[in-house]
Formats: C-alpha cells, structure tokens, sequence
C-alpha cells in the first residue's frame, strides 16, 4: 500500500508573527520554518505502518516553492521513501480549495490509497484541505484523529466527542484521516537517517504532470479572497475589584454574569 | 557551531536534535538538577533518536558522522540547561573512544554496541584520590591470575560512575608510580562490568555543579575480571586514553561556548526587561559595552574552537591547539557567566535564575578534561619548545 503525507511547512509555533502590510499579510521574512506540528503525527502515523510492512511506500506532497526543500527533506530523513513538490506559476495564489484540487490530483497521479494530514496547519487554522481532498477524491474523510488501527481494507479510527465521550468511526479505503496530537509521538531525524535522505529525490511537478487543470487552481480561481490583514485587538487591561471580601465577591459575580457573560 | 564549517547535513542535525532536547530535557532541567538526578531512561531515549552514535563506526550501530556533527548535538544537549544532564548523557563520549581504539571486534560488540543501542551505560575511570593530572602516578593494581585478572584500589569523581553498567577502568600491571623510571609503563585498561564481586560504588558526591550527573567513587577489593575484558594488551592503557584527547577537549571546548552564549542570551534579555533609574539596563552604556563584551569573547573562542575542529577533521596534528581552545573557551565562559551573574545583580545569585547555574557548572570546563595547567603544559611542550 502506498500512503501519502500532506506536508506544509508552517512558521515555527514560538515565532513572533507582525503584519506586514494590511494587503500582504503577515512579515515572513525573519520567520523560522518548521513542519506543521499535526503533520508531524500524520508523518508519524506512516512511518508506523511502513515499519509495520502494511504500506510500502511513503510519499510526501508538499505544495511550494523551493524554499520548502528543507521540511521535505526532514520527512525524508525520518523515513519517508518519496517526495514530490508541487509546484507550478499557475499555483500561486490558490485558496483552500484550489490547493486542494492540487493535491486530490497528486494523489491520484502517484496511485496512493491512503492518505494522512493533519487535522489543521497551525498558520492559517482553516482546517480545510484534508477534508477537501477526500471530497474531490469521493473518498471518506476522518478528522481529529488521536488513535487509529489500520488492516489492508479499511481503517478504524478514534477521536474526542467532547465531554470526555469518543467517536469510533470505521472507513473503508481509500480514505483521509486527518491527525491530532496525541495519535502517536513523532520520531526524530537521525543522522543516520539525514544521510540517507541526501540519496532521495525529491520530485517537483507542475499542473500538467498531475493533471490538474490550471485554471481550476491559483489565485484567478480562488473563491476566498484576503481583503485585509490587521493585529488582533490588545487585551483590555485587568481590573482590580474595590472595598471589602463582601463587596468584591458581588462584584466579581455581577462582572462574570453580566459583563463577561460566562455565568 | 560555527556555520562556516557545517553543511546541510549538520544543520538538519543540529535542528533536530535541538528538537528532542526542547521537549526531552529543556522542560525538566531545572528540576532534574534541583533533583541532582535525571532519569535513566534518558539514556535509552537518547539513543533511540539517535544521539548517542552519531560520531560512532556503523559496526556497532553509530552513524559515521565527521567531528561537527557530535559537536552541533554536544552544544544542543547543553542548550538543554541541564549541563549535568548533558555530562551524564555523555558518559560514553570518554569511555567508549578507547574501547573502540584498543579493543577487538568482539569487545566493539559487546560493550560498545550496547551503549550506543542505549541499553547499557559506559563511564571512564582513571582518575583516583592520589591522582588525576598526573596519571602515571595511579596506584590501582591489576594482578594476572590464571584467565583473570584480579583488581585492587579505588576511582574518585567518576561521571555516571553509580549508574554505568560498565566502567572502563586505568590499572597498573606494571611499573611503579613512586619510580620515575616506570611510572609511565604498564598502565592497563580494563572493562569492569557492574555486579563483578569486589567491585562497590560509594556515595553520590555533592558538588558545585553539574548536579544533575552522578559522580562517584569506585572501589575494588580483589575484583577479579576475565583476561577477556583487557583492553589492547598489557601497558597499551596511555594509547587508549589518548584516543580521548582532541574530541574531550573539543567537546568541552563547545560546551564551553554553549554555555557562554546561554549566560549572554539570558543577560540581553534580562537588560531589556529590567529597569534601574528609570531606564532598562541597557540604557546604560557600561552595560552595552559589557554585553559587547561578552559576545566578542564568545564569538572569538567559538570560532578557534571551530577552527581547530575543521583542522581535526583534515587530519592535521592539533594536539597544542586543542589545548588552546580548551582554554580559550574556559577562558570566555568564565569571562561572560560571571559578567552574567553581576548583569543580573540579585537575581543572578537566585538558584531560579539559569545564570546562576550557568556560573557553577561552567567552573569544571577548565578542570576537567585536563585543567588549565596540564593543557599549557602541552601548548609549551607541542608547541612553544623545540
Ligand atoms: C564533576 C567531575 C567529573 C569528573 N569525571 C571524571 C570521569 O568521568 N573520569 C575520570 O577519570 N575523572 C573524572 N574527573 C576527574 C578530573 O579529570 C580531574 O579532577 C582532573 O583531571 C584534575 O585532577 P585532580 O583533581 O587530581 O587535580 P590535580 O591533578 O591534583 O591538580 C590540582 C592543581 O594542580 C595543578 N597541576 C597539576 N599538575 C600540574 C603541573 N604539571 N603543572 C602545573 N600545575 C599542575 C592543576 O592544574 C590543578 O590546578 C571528574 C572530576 C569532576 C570534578
């Protein structure tokens, strides 16, 4: 069985994000990059099965420019046998759903039967894409994945309901599961592994490689347009309550039910 | 490291291994070194992600890596902050060099593969009470008797000397450390392996420093060894510790600058956020100046320690620049933990500030590995006299 990995490389979670400029978004210059850390547990996720022997082949897609050689290498050096970049000027600018139709293509032109993401890349938090390319595929889609048995035919995945409860949801593959922290503990680059991954090519390919049609993707196709980009608004300053126990417990209580709202 | 010298390869490595030292030791340093303990298991999770082998033969499971590649991992366990974490982890970085440089195949297989599989734990023991500069003047005896040998004396201040499963340890089958003539002859290595009746280890050993590591005493009372455990032969002890010198020396020589650049990464910081008459304490010339400071030397030794490096790795003969960049980056770390600590004021002799720890656990750097004295000596010998 072959299994891909969407891989998006995403600025480091400790970075501190400014605005650019209110059209452009946010200032990516200074950013360090990293892999999205919920891909880190759909990577995880495939590499188990690849040393389990149930797959046999792990790709990663990546849609990006060069820039992103270096996240793809990681994967590779953790264990992946394959990866393709995907890339083409007809991709800029593409919203959810056009890097979606990106990659549903790139997963039928490399013949993969399982497909794993992360539940959400934590730049944008839209939590979109995987869903989006079981839909184009016609393929079930399981999302917030945290523990995931797989056999040859089908997979049997879990996820929190809320409330302490958990969904059981059995899919029959092909199928996407999206991964949620708490699936597994994703392994380290080794250098054993690094060295190996510099023998590993990474394949770039274009909308006509894949079949995509290049008008169905990019930023002429996009149904989501950024209009502005602004800071979130400061954090109100805190207040401190007056006058004796008494009087401060009424206070917090009348703040908390008709202020805040939350009781 | 220095970039100059790294290519990909070191930089995949180092982010790497950076990241298993952020969510496996930066997050417990503080209590693991109030704790004068870290967990056993680390070792094992250590070699699982591969940090334990990196610079070893592929024979017995390492990864060939050249010299930078176990430099950039050395300066990401210290930037753990848990220099005793760091230490004790790399326990195998003395021990096993001469077991690799003396030893046969099947001792590569049987006491090194374990180590750096992560199942066993190695440490050094040359050092004794009456002896530790000057190793030719150890007194523990190893008497040939049948197909053993039998050890008498004791080891003092032993990295991970009271979790190592096995200890290589200095011996004299020969020569007399009071008789000038053969002090020098029949030092022998030995690999003793823990539970061997007749050896003990002492109490753990309170330090200045470096606490989460465990140091120890090593006794052995008529601890008798197989001949199989002897290492390369009767008397071929020096030639085996000598296979630690330049990477000891190099490891501490980054350890030395990790260290350094820690105290001044916390001392900017800290003079941003701290006010004094109404101005952060980088309003302060003398303050800029100071930080100035600190940096330049940081960047100095971290650059010659670098250099020797590369030149290591060239093959050339470094054995008095080594001994220089050791003591240059003892040099600066003890410049820039200090200035740290007086950056700080107060706060810098709090046990929940890093750079009070930094300013104890750097004070070894220039003691151990060979102190200060002992590397000038072979800068003089190997380098300034005919
Ligand atoms: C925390 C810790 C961990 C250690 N881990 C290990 C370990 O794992 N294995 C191990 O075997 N040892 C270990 N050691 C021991 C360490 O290697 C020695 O302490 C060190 O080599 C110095 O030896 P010494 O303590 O006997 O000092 P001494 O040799 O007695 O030196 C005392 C002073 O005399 C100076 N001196 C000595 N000779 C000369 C000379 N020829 N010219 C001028 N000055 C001289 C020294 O520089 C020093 O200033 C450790 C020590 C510590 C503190």
């Amino acid at each position: 069985m072959k299994i891909g990995v969407l891989l998006k490389q995403v600025p480091a979670s400790d970075s501190r994000i400014k605005i650019a400029d209110p059209q452009r978004g946010v200032a990516l210059d200074d950013v360090k990059w990293e892999i999205n850390p919920y891909d880190e547990f759909a990577l995880e996720a495939a590499l188990a099965l690849l040393d389990a022997k149930v797959a046999s082949d792990v790709v990663l897609l990546t849609v990006g420019g060069a820039d992103t050689e270096q996240r793809i290498r990681d994967g590779l050096a953790r264990g992946a046998t394959a990866a393709v970049r995907l890339d083409d000027a007809a991709f800029g600018g593409s919203d959810c759903l056009g890097v979606s139709r990106i990659l549903a293509a790139a997963v039928k032109a490399e013949g993969i039967t399982l497909v794993f993401a992360g539940k959400q890349a934590i730049d944008g938090d839209n939590a979109q894409v995987p869903a989006m390319v079981a839909e184009l595929l016609g393929w079930g889609y399981v999302g917030e994945v945290d523990q995931l048995e797989v056999t040859g035919a089908g997979a049997k995945a879990w996820r929190a309901a809320g409330g302490g409860a958990r969904d059981v949801v059995e899919v029959g593959l092909p199928a996407v599961i999206g991964c949620d922290k708490g699936l597994n503990q994703p392994r380290y680059a080794s250098l054993k592994g690094i060295m190996m991954a510099k023998r590993k090519k990474i394949d770039v390919k274009g909308a006509g490689a894949i079949g995509v049609d290049a008008g169905s993707v990019g930023a002429s196709a996009a149904l989501v347009s950024e209009t502005n980009w602004g800071e979130p608004p400061a954090r109100p300053p805190g207040r401190v309550l007056q006058g004796d126990d008494a009087a401060r417990v009424k206070a917090l209580v009348a703040a908390l039910r008709d202020e805040v709202k939350v009781i | 490291m220095l970039d100059l010298f790294l290519d990909e390869t070191h930089h995949a490595l180092r982010d790497s291994a950076q990241a298993w030292v952020d969510r496996h030791i930066a997050p417990h340093a503080a209590q693991w070194e109030a704790d004068k303990h870290f967990p056993r298991e680390l070792h094992r999770a250590a070699a699982e992600a591969g940090l334990v082998g990196v610079t070893y033969p592929e024979a017995v499971g390492g990864a060939e890596g050249d010299v930078f590649h176990g430099l950039v991992v050395a300066e990401a366990l210290i930037r753990g902050g848990s220099v005793g974490t760091a230490m004790g982890l790399g326990s195998h970085a003395i021990s096993l060099p001469p077991i690799l440089a003396l030893g046969t195949p099947e001792q590569h297989q049987r006491f090194v593969a374990p180590v750096i599989r992560g199942e066993k734990v190695s440490c050094l023991a040359v050092t004794e009470p009456a002896a530790g500069s000057d190793v030719a003047g150890i007194r523990t005896r190893a008497v040939r008797d049948g197909d053993s040998y039998v050890i008498d004396g004791s080891k003092t201040f032993i990295t991970s000397g009271l979790r190592a499963d096995l200890a290589v340890v200095a011996a004299r089958t020969g020569g007399d450390p009071d008789d000038a003539a053969t002090r020098h002859d029949g030092i022998s290595l030995f690999v003793v392996e823990k539970g061997t009746p007749g050896f003990q280890t002492g109490r753990a050993l309170q330090k200045m420093g470096w606490h989460a590591s465990d140091t120890a005493e090593l006794f052995f009372e008529g601890c008798r060894v197989p001949a199989e455990n002897l290492l390369g032969g009767e008397g071929a002890g020096f030639l085996g510790l000598m296979a630690n010198f330049v990477s000891e020396r190099l490891l501490l020589g980054v350890s030395a600058v990790a260290t350094a650049r820690m105290a001044l990464e916390d001392s900017r910081r800290y003079c941003g956020e701290r006010s004094a008459f109404r101005r952060p304490l980088h309003g302060f010339q003398v303050t800029r100046h100071r930080l100035a400071e600190m940096a330049a030397r940081e960047a100095g030794a971290r650059a010659f320690v670098a250099t020797v490096a590369e030149r290591h790795r060239r093959g050339e003969d470094v054995a008095a620049d080594v001994a220089m960049a050791k003591n240059m980056a003892c040099d600066a770390c003890a410049f820039v933990t200090d200035a740290a600590v007086q950056l700080h004021g107060g706060m810098g002799y709090m046990a929940e500030c890093r750079v009070e720890r930094l300013f104890r656990d750097q004070r070894l750097y220039s003691i151990g590995g060979g102190t200060t004295e002992v590397m000038n000596e072979i800068i003089w010998r190997r380098g300034l006299a005919d």
